[in-house]
């Protein structure tokens, strides 16, 4: 008898993705479709795609989607969950996306309890344009706009998005994975699992910060990638649960 | 038990993250070249192979398949 460990999820298109080699959001990707999966909400799910690598997010999954213009996904997500409150509303959004460009949107969708799920994919830079600094960009950190590593007094400091916003009353959720390991894989499955249950449950705005690796921009090799994450990202970005109790409107 | 390993060698991208993830140490990056220019992984020793899912699960294009094999 044989029985299945791991296969393709339903939910994720079966379409080759565009991201560079190693690149761990399709990790991501693959965590978001179980999830629906678990839910059998594939035929009730409306995904909002953001502005980045993962602008094509629209193609990848297996439900209905939506794009949204650079950094708006958590309005444009307000708008669909509202006049369609029955249906799974998420959206998948880099950091420079989501802390720089967006950082109103995600600001206010947050403090209003909006019931919906953020997936917020931190590789602390812009990976589509180029490597860049974003606000999550470590002090120190060289990117193609801090040639000399990030400095304090002329590029301010990184934001911790997860912690920032928990000290909101709107959110039910705000948890921070990674994706560094097959161990943290299972965890940061579980976390997006929890966001959408909690969503179908109506018990209002969920975000998972994933830890996500950029080895084209970066300039290193996947597995060193991974390495760089454990031994950089996450000592300031630790992983856990910052905000449990249910908030919500 | 065992497990049974297959890969979508034309999806693979040759990152070698499986390769890394496998306990057992089963996964190579082959010689040859699928159509997207990458060497794809591929499992030399599926007798060894525990049906972990770990490849899998670290796999960024969904390109592993494991199944449980009880014999
Ligand atoms: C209004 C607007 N401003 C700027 C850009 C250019 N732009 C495209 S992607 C991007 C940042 C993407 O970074 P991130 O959100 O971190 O996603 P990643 O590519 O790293 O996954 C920027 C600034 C744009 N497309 N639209
Ligand atoms: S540029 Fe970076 S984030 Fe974008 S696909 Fe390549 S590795 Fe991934
Ligand atoms: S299932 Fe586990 S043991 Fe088998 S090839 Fe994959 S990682 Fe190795
Ligand atoms: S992790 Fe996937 S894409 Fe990367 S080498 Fe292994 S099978 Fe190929």
């Amino acid at each position: 008898m044989t029985t299945v460990v791991a296969q393709r999820p339903k939910s994720l298109s079966d379409v080759v993705m565009n991201y560079c080699p190693g690149c761990t959001h399709g990790i991501i990707h693959r965590l978001v479709a179980e999830a629906i999966d678990a839910l059998d909400a594939r035929e009730r799910t409306i995904g909002v795609a953001s502005v980045g690598c993962s602008v094509f997010a629209y193609n990848y999954f297996e439900c209905d989607m939506q794009q949204a213009s650079h950094g708006r996904a958590p309005a444009v997500a307000t708008g669909i969950k509202r006049v369609l409150p029955d249906r799974l509303v998420f959206t998948y959004q880099g950091d420079g996306d989501l802390a720089s460009i967006g950082a109103a949107e995600i600001v206010h969708a947050a403090a209003r309890g909006e019931n919906i799920t953020v997936i917020f994919v931190n590789n602390a830079n812009y990976g589509m344009t180029g490597g860049q600094m974003a606000p999550t960009t470590l002090l120190g950190q060289k990117t193609t706009t801090t040639p000399l590593g990030r400095d304090p007094k002329t590029d301010g400091f990184p934001i911790r998005m997860a912690e920032m916003l928990a000290t909101l009353q709107g959110p039910a959720y705000i948890a921070r994975v990674s994706v560094h390991s097959p161990q943290a894989v299972k965890q940061a499955g579980d976390a997006i699992k929890k966001a959408f249950r909690l969503q179908a449950e109506g018990k209002g705005f969920t975000l998972i910060e994933v830890l996500s690796t950029c080895p084209t921009n970066w300039g290193l090799a996947p597995n060193q990638a991974l390495k760089w994450l454990v031994e950089n990202l996450i000592p300031f970005y630790p992983l856990g649960e910052f905000k449990k109790e249910e908030g919500g409107a | 038990m065992a497990g049974k390993v297959t890969f979508r060698e034309e999806r693979c991208k040759g990152c070698a993250l499986c390769v890394e993830a496998c306990p057992k140490g089963i996964i190579q990056l082959s010689k040859r070249f699928n159509a997207g220019g990458f060497n794809p992984a591929e499992c030399v020793n599926e007798e060894a192979c525990i049906a972990c899912g770990f490849c899998a699960r670290m796999c960024p294009d969904a390109v592993i398949e494991v199944h449980r094999v009880d014999r």
